[in-house]
């Protein structure tokens, strides 16, 4: 057990590139192994098939996005967010246009938060439907889970696609509300989608929960104590799945969500177990949200009739903006010098940040549970690397 | 919900009588204002705030790097009281740490270091000690930046690879233009190589 949470857990010999020795073994894990969900490598040190030592390498995918983002105009960065964690393009739509917002002090009108709503849940059951498929896949059930989840997922897909024109790459929110209108009849599909989800959550569980090689791959994985997994920044059902009661949309509340009926799951261990749990029972809360959303949907404008996306200057300043993003907390620094360019665009990632305390998760557990781990972390490479 | 950022120098100033730091107006309707705190201070001051029991300020969530050749820019931004001298000329690098509490559940309280200058006085000490979550965060920084954060347990580089040798994030970083393929280099290409390539005899 570690004395103090805070400090670190590495207390193994770690073997330096080109030391001898005979016990040890190193292991580049990556980055092209199917289950790191994208380039991503970690340096692995076993004695046996412990790990002794895990040092991620990162970078493969990086294209220095903060730095274009600095030299185009704020509505220019917008289809790039999309880019960012490529399954929930909409949440980092809306992650930046809420920082923006912060920034200019933009009001919205009230369509267009609930078609926020609306769509920002839609992203989260989009991303957690694909973590059931691809942790499956990690664990060996290559294929039939994955199958599953992105059957589901290609339906929501498709409704992003009626609605903003494009699948993946929506760039659909815009400071001041949205880029268009509902099309006639999308709300009902929506409806519709809801009501057929709830069957198919209860058919995907059915299939995982008495798992016996889930349930002994997973429990008693991977857990942290809580204080430890606050220090070390984790956000989003990771946290949660260790007791934490920290979700943004209740602590902070950002849009409209104050409005809404739902309850942060918890879990009680925090091990890979309860972290694949309290996705799935976040996508009921999502499912009750969405069915209050579109009841409540208001007639109104899409966008505040005064906002300005082209030639948009904000005044001079700073501003920290976050939301509740499937993966943890998605937020965006912008520093204004009063031009039409950024002066400072920072994403703070949670698949990057999320990652930090990977080490001290896997250390003296075996090869095999590394890769358990990753997954449970969720992660993509598009918003590591940025 | 934002923190009062005076209440806090307060209680930094009662605990800590000789601590250097200072409250940062900013002037947009993000209300966000800001303590600069002189590196010698800050881990001091971020285990202040981590385990008074009453802020348990616990969570490090964001640590953003900026650079700032500019000095009177960066003033702008973050507004120095009355009897606060202007920034001296010549520029500096600064970090950026957003921190909230999750038992209080109230944040962000932004704090910001400062460098001496941008070339050769690039230091400030790496609260990683005090926040697990500053480690691959300030690694970022030293990257693409170039602020050595003094006590970090593995300050490398972590998105460029260990062999490059810029920090692409500063203002004055001046892009290869070999990164793409150019058949026949015409003008704003080979006028932009001639900025940094000695030219052919």
């Amino acid at each position: 057990m570690i004395s103090d949470p805070f400090q670190f857990a590495h207390s193994s010999p770690v073997l330096e590139p080109g030391e001898q020795d005979d016990q040890l073994l190193r292991v580049s894990l990556g980055p092209q192994h199917p289950s790191t969900h994208g380039v991503f490598r970690m340096n692995v040190v076993l004695d046996g098939e412990t790990v002794v030592s895990l040092k991620p390498v990162f970078g493969y995918l990086h294209r220095n996005h903060e730095k274009i983002a600095e030299g185009t105009s704020y509505l220019g960065s917008m289809p790039y967010t999309d880019r960012l964690d490529y399954i929930c393009p909409l949440t980092n739509n809306w992650a930046y246009a809420h920082a923006v917002e912060k920034l200019a002090g933009i009001e919205v009108p009230e369509r267009a938060q609930y078609m926020r709503v609306i769509l920002g849940e839609l992203t989260r059951l989009i991303n957690h439907t694909a973590f059931a498929g691809f942790i499956l896949g990690d664990m060996g059930a290559w294929g039939s889970a994955l199958m599953y989840a992105f059957r589901e997922r290609e339906l929501i897909l498709d409704l992003f696609e009626e609605l903003t024109g494009a699948r993946m790459m929506c760039n659909f929110m815009r400071f001041g509300g949205c880029r268009n209108d509902l099309p006639a009849g999308w709300a009902t599909k929506v409806s519709g989608l809801v009501e057929a989800y709830g069957p198919f959550l209860d058919e995907m569980e059915r299939l995982l929960v008495g798992n016996e090689i889930l349930l002994a791959r997973t429990q008693n994985v991977g857990a942290l104590p809580k204080e430890l997994l606050i220090n070390g920044g984790i956000t989003g059902p990771m946290l949660r799945a260790a007791g934490v009661n920290y979700d943004i949309r209740k602590v902070d509340p950002y849009g409209i969500y104050e409005r809404f009926d739902f309850r942060i799951p918890l879990g009680h261990t925090g091990d890979c177990y309860d972290r694949i749990m309290i996705r799935f029972l976040e996508m009921r809360e999502s499912l009750k949200i969405l069915r209050q959303a579109l009841n409540d949907l208001p007639e109104g404008p899409f966008i505040h009739p005064k906002a300005k996306n082209r030639n948009f200057k904000p005044p001079v300043g700073e501003a920290y903006g976050r939301i509740e993003g499937p993966k943890g907390e998605l937020g965006f620094h912008l520093i204004s010098d009063g031009t039409t360019n950024p002066y400072r665009y920072r994403v703070r990632p949670p698949s990057f940040i999320n990652l930090t305390l990977i080490e001290d998760m896997c250390l003296g557990l075996d090869l095999a549970d590394v890769v358990v781990i990753l997954g449970s972390i969720d992660i993509v490479l598009g918003e590591v690397d940025r | 919900m934002n923190v009062e950022c005076s209440t806090i120098l307060d209680r930094l100033r009662l605990a800590m009588p000789a601590v250097l730091a200072t409250v940062r107006q900013n002037p947009c309707p993000s209300g966000q204002h800001s303590l600069l705190v002189a590196g010698s201070h800050l881990i001091d001051v971020c285990r202040f705030l981590r385990d008074t029991p009453d802020l348990a300020f616990d969570f490090l969530s964001n640590v953003t790097g900026v650079d700032w050749p500019d000095a009177a820019k960066a003033d702008a931004v973050a507004i120095p009281g009355d009897s606060e001298e202007a920034a001296v000329p010549g520029g500096f690098l600064e970090v950026i740490y957003h921190l909230y509490s999750t038992r209080h559940r109230v944040g962000p309280l932004v704090l910001r270091a400062r460098t001496q200058d941008r070339t050769t006085h690039t230091l400030i000490p790496s609260v990683v000690s005090v926040y697990r979550s500053a480690e691959f965060q300030e690694r970022e920084i030293f990257d693409l930046f170039g602020v050595t954060f003094t006590g970090h347990p593995d300050l490398r580089r972590i998105l460029m690879w260990d062999e490059f040798e810029d920090h692409p994030m500063r203002k004055d970083y001046i892009a290869p233009d070999d990164y793409q393929y150019e058949p026949t280099p015409h003008d704003a290409v080979l006028e932009k190589a001639s900025a940094h390539y000695p030219t052919k005899p």
